[in-house]
């Protein structure tokens, strides 16, 4: 009596279960298939596993994957550390200026990409305005300054999320911590590397399996910002998949690596939530 | 906490407060330059010049009607989440079924489900349900996608009501229906109102569905709007930039009236 029954849970479990579940089960009957979106998939076995695995612009793209979320995790992580634990702070000027470090937030990824694409662009863009710091101005022809351009959006966009979640995880250290640090003679920076950092090790590892997800899936900044371009110097294994679907139309080829995708995605957040040993959903709503 | 101050950490918050706030203002003072205006400046330059036409392009160009289906998608995928949700937290927290335990297991096993990753077999549901190119088709996958986090929010703040006050209901012989709307809505308005801020944000700035699932113009959203305009009007940034303005719009009206909603509704992200 007074028990909520399972015909509470099912419908949204049938939706969802329809919409998310039994795609990504057929994701990978699809990777055994040849499919170009007319008529029906047809099976080819390990054809397209074969193919991949051969395929030299892949191979290139899991490097360049790789790359991409090293650069996010060695430029976003030190920087919103530093943010978030010093807008953690009750200073009012330090609120104010959260206030506008949280702007990129309001924005989606295409509005910023779009911003960003019109803000360096060569003719009309910051760069033409300074040749000193940006030589020929066109940062999009070269392949090192179109993966610092990408990187340093994904910068912009993101550092203000995970700040926010530093900035919570900061707040919520007990002050007495640092008032024993004190004690013992501790300075500002013997103090946050002995009292802040491996209080904040669970938000550390939560914001490490959001970028590493987010890199080995998002494709839509690479997509408006440099197309993959030049050439194939930015294309990523999500961005590659997106061309082999929508633009090759060979969906076959597209769900297998999908599945390599998703495979790497979950196999390194597992491990790192089996090395750091918690569940990271607590710490995500630390940062609220 | 900290007595001493910070120079290091201030001097680095004060040059990132540059590297966000200056993109933000060419953002804004471009959007109001006539295009030679903005040519002959440069994007840092102080305004010379005033106008609305960029606005008005916009509209123009169709920007009206992305504006409209946007707002299509976006209530109507508040509305299912609005429906599914609260029952099925409710069913978790306090269900004693095997089943609503397992439902529970499954959805935090969809949270790890990158939406990129099923773009192939989500094309393949949605054209053979003749729902290609329809706002309806955007709409569903949306919605499921944003179902994980939203049930994650909600039965955390479900679960932070008190066990004797649903005794106190059981001794009054409600049934489950009369505890649900009598006191489970009521007291989780907070998570409600978070989860509707957050999956109004995933709608809103969606990019991944649109692009794969809609094709013409009547059913274009903002965001492949924008990214459309680009394609078009590449060389004139000034237009550019207004579209981008009214694209972050209604976010901004939510920041400004419901500051802490939209920032745990945003940090719900932290679940895709």
């Amino acid at each position: 009596m007074g028990r909520p029954g399972f015909v509470w849970a099912a419908p949204a479990t049938l939706f969802f279960g329809l919409f998310a579940l039994v795609p990504l089960v057929f994701v990978v009957v699809l990777s055994f298939t040849t499919w170009s979106g007319l008529g029906d998939p047809k099976f080819t076995g390990l054809d397209n596993w074969v193919a991949i695995f051969d395929d030299p612009i892949l191979i290139k793209s899991l490097g360049l994957t790789v790359l991409f979320v090293v650069l996010a995790l060695i430029t976003q992580i030190p920087l919103s550390i530093l943010l978030g634990v010093w807008a953690a702070g009750f200073q009012r000027n330090r609120a104010v200026l959260s206030a506008i470090y949280f702007i990129p937030l309001l924005l989606s990824s295409a509005a910023i990409s779009v911003l960003w694409r019109a803000l360096l662009d060569p003719n009309f863009g910051i760069p033409g305005q300074l040749p000193w710091l940006f030589g020929d101005g066109n940062l999009f022809g070269k392949q090192s300054s179109a993966i610092g351009v990408l990187t340093f959006v994904a910068m912009w966009q993101f550092t203000p999320f995970y700040t926010l979640i530093f900035q919570g995880a900061a707040r919520a250290i007990p002050p007495v911590l640092y008032q024993a640090a004190q004690i013992d003679g501790a300075g500002t920076v013997s103090q946050f590397f002995n009292v802040t950092l491996p209080q904040l090790k669970n938000s550390i590892v939560t914001s490490v399996i959001l970028m590493v997800v987010g890199g080995l899936t998002a494709f839509d900044t690479v997509l408006i910002l440099t197309n993959g371009g030049p050439g194939t110097d930015t294309t990523v294994t999500p961005f590659y998949m997106y061309q082999k679907a929508f633009r090759a139309f060979d969906f076959g080829q597209a769900s297998a690596i999908a599945v390599v995708l998703v495979l790497a995605a979950t196999a390194i957040s597992l491990v790192l939530v089996r090395v750091s040993g918690y569940g990271k959903m607590q710490s995500a709503q630390d940062g609220i | 906490m900290r007595t001493r101050t910070n120079y290091f950490a201030g001097f680095g918050s004060a040059l990132w407060l540059l590297v966000v706030a200056i993109p933000v203002y060419v953002l804004v003072s471009a959007s109001f330059q006539t295009q030679q205006g903005y040519s002959a400046g440069g994007p840092l330059a102080l305004p010379t010049t005033f106008t609305l036409d960029n606005y008005a392009n916009a509209f123009r160009s169709g920007f009206g009607l992305y504006f409209i289906n946007t707002l299509v998608v976006t209530f109507s995928v508040i509305a299912i989440v609005l429906l599914l949700v609260p029952p099925l937290s409710y069913a978790i927290v306090r269900g004693q079924s095997r089943m609503t335990r397992g439902v529970f297991q499954l959805f935090l096993l969809g949270l790890a489900v990158p939406s990129t990753a099923v773009i192939v077999p989500i094309f393949y549901l949605i054209s053979s349900a003749g729902l290609y190119d329809n706002l309806l088709g955007v709409i569903l996958p949306t919605a499921a996608f944003a179902l994980p986090v939203c049930t994650l929010i909600l039965s955390g703040s479900m679960r932070d009501i008190t066990p004797e006050l649903y005794e106190a209901m059981a001794v009054d012989g409600a049934s489950p229906l009369r505890t649900f709307f009598r006191l489970v809505v009521p007291l989780s308005k907070g998570g409600i109102s978070t989860i509707v801020v957050f999956s109004a944000l995933q709608a809103w700035n969606g990019f991944l569905f649109p692009l794969i699932l809609t094709q013409s113009e009547s059913t274009r959203m903002i965001t492949l709007g924008l990214f459309n305009f680009q394609t078009q009007y590449g060389v004139n940034v000034p237009a550019l930039l207004a579209a981008v303005m009214l694209s972050m719009l209604p976010v901004l009206l939510v920041y400004l009236f419901a500051r802490r909603t939209l920032v745990q509704g945003l940090m719900g992200m932290g679940g895709k």
